[in-house]
C-alpha cells in the first residue's frame, strides 16, 4: 500500500519502448511548477530556520547569538514541559485512534443495523471546523455549569475540572482530539478491511478458526498497512497540533497544556522571532527523530506480510 | 443460529445509535440550540431547546458584525479553497505520474523530499520572511501558494499509489498513436484518476477550509479574514453572546456539510482505490 512508503515498490515495467521515447512521454518539466512552489515556500524556509534559530531576529535585522535561543529554550521549565506535553498529546491521541478506529471499522464492516448512518455520524466531526469544535467543548466541559458535569451530577457523579484543572487540561483536549479525528482513522481502516480478500476469512472459518483466532491471524496482519498509515498520519498531526489546543485552552491554565506549536505561536506573537524559530527547530528534531525511523520500521514490516 | 445473528445485527446497531447519539449528536444539537437562543438564555450554557427561537435575528446580527466580516471571510475562504485544491489536484497528479513512470537516479531524492514535506512541520517565521521578500505576505494568493506547498506531499502520495495500478501498456498505446506528453497525461491518464481525485478534493477541501493556523500566521488582519478566523475574532467580541458565537460556528460548517452530503459514499471508495492499496 503505502501511502507513505519511502520508495515506490513497483519498478517501471519492461523496456518495450526506447528510453528517448520514455523521457519524451514523461517529461521532467512536469515536476517544475510543483517543485518551484514547494522549494521556495517550504524547503527554503526550512533550511533558513536552522540559521535564524541561532540569531536574535526582528525580520529586518538579525544578530548572530549562537545557541543562546536553545539554551534559553531548555532552561525555561515551561518550555521543557511543553516538549513533554507534545509527546504525550501525540502518542495518546495516535494510540487511541488506532485502537478505536480499528474496532469501529471492524464493527461497521459487519452486519449492523443502520450502518450507513453510524458511519456518517462518526465521520461527521472531521468536517466541522476544529476551532468550532474547540469552542463548543470548552463550554460543554465547564466545571460548574457545563453540560457534561451537569449530566454527570444527575447520576450522582462529581465530574472533574476538565480544562480548569492543570493536571487534566491537556488530557481533556486530547480526548476531544480523538473524538474529532477518529472518523478519519475509521475510514482508513474500512478501506483496509475492504481490501482483504474474502477467501481468506472464509478459508479460516472453514478450518474451524474461532473469531478471535481469525482476528489475530488474518484481520490484524492484513490490516497492517492501514495501521501504519493511521499511526504515521495521526502522530504527525498530533506532534504539530495547534488549532484545537489554541481554541480550548491557549496552553493554559498557566502553561499546563502548552505544546511546541502553541509555544512557537506565543513567542512569535511576543516578537521573539529567533526564539520562535528555535522552537520550530526543536519541533522539527522531535518530529523527525520519532516519525522517520518509525516509518522505516513500519515499511520494513509491511514487506514481510 | 440465523435468528441469533439477526438479533445481534439489530441490537448492536441500536446500541450504536444510542451511544453515538450521546457522544456525537448531542454536541451538535447543543450548537444548534445555543445558536437559536436569546443572549441571556444562551449564557446559561444549558442543553435545552430554546424557549424563544431567534434564528433570523441572530443570523442577521452575525452577518452584520464588523462590517459584514463573515461575508468577506466566506468569499476569501471559497477562493482560497477552490484555487489551492484545483492546483493541488493538477500539480500533484503531474508529479506523481512522472515519478511513477520514469525511473531516474533522482527518484530517490524526490521521494525523500515528498516524505520530508509530509513529516516536517513548516518553519513559521522564516516562511513569513520569504513571503515578505516576495511581496506575498498578507495576500490571499500568498496563502494559496502556502496551502499548495504544504499540501503537495500528501496529494502526490495518494496519486502515486493509484497511478501504479494503471497499466503502462495504456501509455504505450497512446504514444504509438502519436500523443504528446500533455495529451497523454490530460486525455488518457487524468480521467482514469477520477476516484482518487474525489478523495483528494474532499480531504484537502476539509483541511484547507477548516485550517486556522496558516491563515493566522500568513494572512492576519480583519480585512482579509478567512472563515475560521471569524470565530477567533468574534470570540472576544461575542464573549458574552454565546448565541452569536454558535450561530457563527453553524454558518461556517454548512459548506463542508454540503460537500459531505454530496460525496459521503465516495470517501471510502476513493480511499480504497487510492490510499490503501494492497
Amino acid at each position: 500500500m503505502a501511502v507513505i512508503g519511502t520508495a515506490s515498490k513497483t519498478k517501471a515495467s519492461g523496456k518495450s519502448l526506447q528510453s528517448r521515447h520514455v523521457s519524451k512521454a514523461y517529461p521532467g518539466w512536469f515536476y517544475a511548477p510543483a517543485a518551484i512552489i514547494y522549494g521556495v515556500l517550504f524547503l527554503l524556509p526550512t533550511l533558513l530556520s536552522f540559521f535564524f534559530s541561532l540569531t536574535r531576529w526582528t525580520l529586518f535585522d538579525w544578530e548572530f547569538i549562537g545557541f543562546d535561543n536553545f539554551l534559553q529554550f531548555f532552561s525555561e521549565p515551561f518550555l521543557i514541559q511543553g516538549t513533554f506535553n507534545t509527546l504525550f498529546f501525540a502518542f495518546f491521541t495516535s494510540g487511541t485512534k488506532v485502537v478505536l478506529g480499528m474496532l469501529l471499522a471492524i464493527w461497521l464492516s459487519g452486519p449492523v443495523f443502520a450502518k450507513g448512518y453510524l458511519r456518517a455520524v462518526i465521520f461527521f466531526p472531521v468536517l466541522v471546523s476544529t476551532v468550532g469544535v474547540g469552542i463548543t467543548f470548552k463550554e460543554l466541559m465547564q466545571p460548574q455549569d457545563g453540560v457534561i458535569n451537569a449530566s454527570l451530577s444527575f447520576f450522582g457523579i462529581e465530574g472533574p475540572g476538565w480544562l480548569a484543572d492543570p493536571g487534566m487540561a491537556l488530557f481533556s483536549v486530547a480526548i476531544v482530539d480523538v473524538w474529532r479525528g477518529v472518523g478519519i482513522a475509521t475510514v482508513i481502516y474500512l478501506a483496509g478491511l475492504a481490501a482483504i480478500p474474502q477467501e481468506y476469512t472464509e478459508a479460516a472459518l472453514m478450518d474451524g478458526a474461532t473469531k478471535l483466532k481469525k482476528f489475530r491471524h488474518i484481520t490484524l496482519p492484513l490490516l497492517f498497512p492501514a495501521t501504519s498509515t493511521v499511526i504515521i498520519l495521526s502522530l504527525i498531526g498530533g506532534l504539530r497540533s495547534f488549532d484545537l489546543i489554541w481554541a480550548m485552552t491557549k496552553g493554559g491554565p498557566g502553561f499546563a497544556s502548552d505544546v511546541l506549536a502553541s509555544i512557537i505561536f506565543k513567542q512569535y506573537q511576543a516578537g521573539f522571532y529567533g526564539l520562535s524559530t528555535a522552537g520550530n527547530v526543536v519541533l522539527f528534531i522531535v518530529v523527525t527523530a520519532i516519525v522517520y525511523p518509525l516509518n522505516r520500521w513500519l515499511n520494513k514490516r509491511e514487506v514481510d506480510y | 443460529m440465523k435468528r441469533e445473528k439477526l438479533i445481534f445485527t439489530y441490537l448492536s446497531g441500536i446500541l450504536g445509535i444510542i451511544v453515538t447519539a450521546v457522544l456525537f449528536v448531542v454536541p451538535f444539537i447543543f450548537i444548534i440550540f445555543t445558536a437559536l437562543k436569546t443572549k441571556g438564555e444562551a449564557a446559561l450554557l444549558e442543553f435545552s431547546p430554546p424557549t424563544e427561537i431567534r434564528f433570523f435575528e441572530n443570523l442577521v446580527e452575525v452577518i452584520q458584525a464588523r462590517d459584514f466580516m463573515v461575508i468577506t471571510a466566506f468569499i476569501n475562504s471559497t477562493i482560497l479553497t477552490v484555487s489551492s485544491v484545483a492546483a493541488l489536484v493538477i500539480l500533484g497528479a503531474m508529479v506523481a505520474f512522472v515519478l511513477q513512470r520514469r525511473m531516474t537516479k533522482f527518484n530517490g531524492l524526490i521521494n525523500a523530499l515528498i516524505l520530508a514535506g509530509l513529516i516536517i512541520p513548516p518553519a513559521v517565521v522564516p516562511t513569513i520572511w520569504v513571503l515578505q521578500g516576495l511581496g506575498l505576505f498578507k495576500t490571499l494568493h500568498g496563502l494559496i501558494f502556502i496551502q499548495i506547498a504544504f499540501g503537495l506531499s500528501f496529494t502526490t502520495l495518494l496519486f502515486r499509489a493509484f497511478i501504479a495500478s494503471i497499466p503502462k501498456e495504456l501509455d504505450e498505446a497512446a504514444i504509438i498513436d502519436g500523443a504528446g506528453p500533455l495529451k497523454l497525461f490530460f486525455r488518457v491518464i487524468f480521467p482514469l484518476l477520477k476516484s482518487v481525485i474525489f478523495t483528494v478534493i474532499i480531504l484537502q477541501s476539509i483541511f484547507i477550509f477548516n485550517d486556522f493556523q496558516n491563515p493566522l500566521y500568513f494572512l492576519p488582519g480583519d480585512e482579509n479574514a478567512t472563515v475560521q478566523l471569524t470565530l477567533y475574532n468574534f470570540q472576544a467580541q461575542f464573549n458574552t453572546s454565546f448565541n452569536l458565537l454558535y450561530m457563527n460556528i453553524l454558518i461556517i460548517t454548512i459548506p463542508m456539510l454540503i460537500l459531505f452530503l454530496l460525496f459521503n459514499n465516495r470517501i471510502v471508495s476513493g480511499m480504497t482505490a487510492g490510499a490503501v492499496k494492497g
